[in-house]
């Protein structure tokens, strides 16, 4: 009795979403599958498909920049998650505002400034008196895109890390652990669903991203965010949703074995 | 030994983040109208800044936005959250949880061409019965837009608590007489309240940054801070903006130090109250 | 955390609510006319209309004022401007055929013109009825190749595309051939920037050629993506409006861009010069027009009107800092003194040498006509796809990249083996035990 009851609460609670998913997801979407499956006339056509060919080196290189990125993060934001997650609470908090609070100002604005410091007359180039070329390169945009999204890693691991048990340290060096040992056998597994969170919320954004390779790559070379910005705006909408489609089908596919090889147990966090 | 080198590797990373804001409000008091090259101080552009209705028409807007769409997904997403911890069909779980990613995998020129053009045959369905034009539902699509892309920021944010949390403590109240829904308001929701700030944060963050979606779906009387500096890249950006990005970032920062202070305080006040008991 | 927010989040809500107060009562003051107050709803380029800076006119405001006062009575209603802004004709083009905006003033390029009239986009006004129109210079009047009769559109703004050089790093000989070649010259390799659309890059190309920019003969495409790809290994970036950070700090050496933007750069950098290519270059106006949606035509021709006058063009003009198409606006006093503040020779830049003396060695329209109505649109864009995808990427994107997934992929297989592993095992302990209990 009891148990039925709580079933029907708790179904209702995710009704609104799956409500709003289907209006304003899945509705909206199966306009892109339209576009992506007929030519510019309306006619029915597998055209746009067949010509992805071509973009599989752009994607390529979008893929490998946001991987290296998200590893970045991961390399920085693990760290500093379990930094936060150790100091004092009243501290924490601060920390993570202070970690949101850039983001607060215009993209635009905060890549200009990048910009203004990296570039090859910038300002660490004239304080230094070097001649060091960084703007333009691919290293920037993927320090770009660990700028940009490196709270989106950090969030959801303090988030898993301050939830885990103080006594857990304890408890497992008690019984002879080394440091190590407790973060490699107690602290990363429990963790671990923080981790995949924040590795989706960097990986996906950082593959799709078009202003940061835009602007700190130097336009020489494209992401497929800004391949497929280009065909949207000079009007090739077919081709634009074409690309986003098959994409949207390989990051699922690639975040669902992902989530093969993670912890199983409290899978179903992203796909 | 520890802490110091947790303490210097926040302080690089915290450098690091805010080098560029530092940069950012330097070159908000140049006297030039240059946001590279630095020729002496003034605060023109704050005065500038206060004397155009049309920038802070839009930085009202982009704050209505911001706050009610940070809202609406919160509430929804928590709630979302919950649910799908609680599905026991694998399936449907699995899809749900896919479908809510969408909004985040595709890239935002994407979501926002699709999403305009699910407005505008929304309002081409209407208006065969009631007069409507775009117009008239802009508001509430850029509202619908922005709450949609932020839904997954709170859920993955929300939903790794709830399953670090289990369902033993909730049980436990419930036990102890709670009904279902006492035990998620007064036990599960205060647990995983870190979570939801974290979420509803991000949600609110993302909505004040976003450009691109805006921009399809926003309608002609509804323009926000984002649209508005980015409309300057035909001739440039002005330092004016650079001003109001650095007046957001003081209050905020300066509203953290405030609350901070009285909170720790308080936080003093109750540990000697304890110790007084 | 929970309260700072929620603090802050109180405070935005109270801030945004008395913007919201403020924001209503401007427009609250149609008591004397029976008739509401009509919004003229105004789409233009950012930064693109004189909005009161220091001391100038706010144009929009002033047209405001000029209707409220003189033909609100006449209309029967009060105006109010809602003024927004895009970034480039794509854009707005989009917004406007989607049918997501109606607006009663845009403000398109020419070649976006012709294209917006060939799919009814624009509503026919004759521009030749407006009372001020006299004021705009006869040569833009002569049948304008995008709108030969004047129906759809008044200039706004026009101006040329040339070549800025920084004269500390590039040698004078180099630069007083005035040519296209100084953006092909090995000696400034990644000194030079080149556009980052594909009109304008392959433009520069094309004139430096002596090819028509308008073709529609692909291998003439063909010959330009040659030169750019050519061009590629001496370009520092494929930039827009980043050029005028990047060439006041001297990032870079040389960069084709407006002569309307040079002024203010060489304002913020005396190094740098600026010249017409002689091969020919681009000729660009913008200019007024009434989409078909707009809901008050009359209002936005009293509008297109009042900024046809005087003063509200000449606060226009400065504070754009193109070239002018009024000729009320060349004339004055003010202007011209406000304009060579920025630069002494600005006069000679902008009204010089028309247009037709800067291209009268390119034999071709030196106008953009749009790809889409040149049914060039997609394969062109393959062809600049081709140039951003040809170089390699570095060695070590794909050895890192190949480095982190190996190392994720074989830490999840090794957990995964292990714990298959582990479990196996339990399982045979358990069963072990099981059968231990039973011999008991």
């Amino acid at each position: 009795m009891m148990k039925k009851k709580q079933s029907i609460i708790h179904s209702i609670a995710a009704a609104p979403h799956i409500f709003w998913s289907v209006l304003f997801i899945i509705l909206p979407l199966l306009i892109v599958v339209y576009y992506a499956f007929t030519d510019g006339e309306g006619n029915f056509s597998f055209e746009n498909i067949l010509s992805l060919g071509e973009y599989a080196e752009i994607f390529g290189l979008s893929l490998e920049l946001s991987v290296i990125a998200t590893f970045v993060c991961l390399i920085i934001g693990y760290p500093l998650a379990m930094i936060i997650a150790k100091s004092k609470p009243k501290h924490q908090k601060i920390f993570l505002m202070l970690l949101m609070l850039p983001m607060w100002t215009n993209l635009l604005i905060r890549t200009y400034s990048i910009m203004a410091i990296f570039d090859d007359g910038g300002i660490l180039n004239s304080l230094l008196g070097t001649t060091f070329h960084f703007i333009g390169t691919k290293g920037a945009v993927i320090f770009g895109m660990v700028y940009d999204f490196l709270p989106y890693m950090v969030l959801p691991i303090y988030t898993c890390v301050s939830k885990i048990d103080k006594h857990m340290w304890e408890a497992a060096s008690d019984l002879g652990c080394s440091p190590t040992k407790v973060l490699t056998k107690v602290i990363i597994p429990l963790s671990m669903s923080g981790v995949i969170s924040g590795v989706t919320m960097v990986l996906v954004p950082s593959i799709s991203t078009f202003y940061i390779s835009q602007k700190l790559g130097g336009g020489t070379f494209e992401l497929i965010g800004d391949t497929i910005e280009r065909q949207f705006v000079t009007g090739a909408l077919n081709v634009g949703a074409a690309i986003s489609l098959v994409m949207m089908i390989l990051i699922l596919i690639s975040l669902s074995v992902m989530n093969k090889f993670s912890d199983s147990s409290d899978g179903g966090i992203i796909v | 030994m520890k802490k110091y080198l947790s303490g210097i590797y926040l302080t690089l990373i915290f450098g690091i983040l805010y080098i560029p804001i530092i940069t950012l409000i330097f070159f908000s008091f140049n006297s030039a109208n240059s946001t590279a090259v630095f020729e002496g101080f003034s605060i023109k552009w704050y005065i500038e800044l206060f004397n155009s209705p049309e920038t802070f028409e839009a930085l009202r807007n982009t704050l209505i936005l911001a706050v009610l769409s940070s809202l609406i997904a919160t509430v929804i997403g928590t709630a979302a959250a919950e649910g799908i911890y609680r599905m026991r069909n694998k399936l449907a779980k699995s899809a749900i949880t896919s479908v809510t990613n969408i909004p985040m995998m595709n890239p935002d020129i994407v979501t926002g061409m699709s999403m305009m053009l699910f407005f505008v045959a929304v309002v081409a369905g209407i208006s065969t019965v009631f007069e409507l034009t775009y117009e008239d539902i802009g508001f509430f699509a850029m509202l619908i837009a922005h709450t949609t892309f932020c839904l997954p920021y709170v859920i993955l944010s929300v939903l790794p608590r709830i399953n670090e949390l289990g369902n033993s403590l909730t049980e436990a109240a419930q036990d102890l007489g709670c009904t279902s829904m006492q035990a998620f308001f007064k036990v599960k929701l205060p647990n995983i309240m870190p979570g939801v700030i974290s979420g509803m944060v991000m949600a609110f963050t993302m909505s004040l940054d976003d450009f691109v979606i805006s921009y399809f779906v926003g309608s002609s009387n509804f323009q926000t801070l984002p649209l508005l500096i980015y409309s300057m890249t035909k001739k440039k950006v002005t330092p004016d903006m650079y001003a109001l990005s650095a007046i957001i970032i003081v209050t905020v920062f300066l509203l953290l130090i405030i609350s901070n202070f009285k909170t720790g305080k308080k936080i003093e006040g109750r540990r000697r109250e304890a110790r007084r008991k | 955390m929970k309260k700072t927010f929620f603090l802050i989040f109180i405070l935005l809500l109270l801030v945004s609510s008395v913007f919201s107060c403020t924001v209503s009562e401007e427009s609250d003051d149609g008591e004397e006319i029976s008739g509401n107050t009509v919004t003229l709803n105004v789409y233009n380029w950012g930064e693109y209309i004189s909005d009161g800076f220091d001391g100038s006119m706010d144009t929009n405001a002033a047209f405001e004022e000029y209707f409220n006062e003189n033909l609100a009575k006449k209309y029967g209603f009060y105006v109010k401007v809602n003024y927004t802004t895009y970034a480039t004709n794509e854009e707005m083009y989009q917004k406007i055929k989607s049918g997501a905006g109606s607006y009663d003033i845009v403000v398109p390029s020419d070649y976006m013109i012709q294209q917006m009239i060939q799919n009814d986009l624009l509503l026919p006004f004759d521009a030749t009825t407006l009372s001020n129109f006299s004021n705009v210079n006869e040569k833009f009047k002569d049948s304008p190749y995008y709108d030969p009769d004047n129906m759809y559109s008044v200039p706004y703004t026009y101006g040329m595309m040339g070549v800025i050089y920084n004269s500390a790093l590039v040698d004078e000989e180099d630069a007083s051939e005035k040519s296209w070649g100084l953006l092909w010259n090995e000696k400034y390799s990644k000194k030079i920037l080149q556009f980052n659309n594909l009109r304008d890059a392959f433009g520069s190309a094309m004139y430096y050629l002596g090819l028509d920019i308008n073709s529609t003969d692909l291998s003439v495409w063909h010959t330009a993506l040659d030169k750019l790809s050519e061009q590629k290994e001496l370009v520092q970036g494929y930039v827009n409006d980043e050029i005028f950070n990047k060439m006041t700090t001297a990032s870079a050496a040389v960069a084709p861009y407006f002569a309307g933007d040079f002024l203010t750069m060489a304002y913020q950098n005396e190094d740098l010069s600026f010249y017409y290519p002689k091969e020919g270059t681009n000729y660009f106006v913008d200019a007024m027009c009434i989409p078909r949606s707009s809901r008050n035509p009359e209002v936005a021709k009293e509008y297109i009107n009042f900024m046809l006058s005087e003063e509200p063009a000449v606060a226009n003009a400065l504070y754009v800092g193109y070239a002018s198409p009024n000729d009320l606006v060349v004339q004055n006093e003010d202007y011209i003194a406000g304009i060579s503040e920025l630069h002494e020779d600005a006069m000679d830049i902008l009204y010089g040498q028309t247009p037709d003396e800067v291209n009268a060695s390119y034999p071709y329209n030196p106008c953009y006509q749009s790809l889409d109505t040149l049914s060039m649109n997609d394969s062109v864009n393959t062809l600049w796809e081709s140039l951003k995808t040809e170089n390699s990427t570095e060695l070590w994107v794909h050895v890192s990249c190949g480095v982190i997934v190996v190392g994720v992929l074989s830490l999840a297989i090794y957990n995964t083996a292990i714990r298959k592993w582990r479990s196996k095992d339990y399982r045979r302990r358990d069963r072990e035990i099981a059968k231990a209990k039973k011999a008991k």
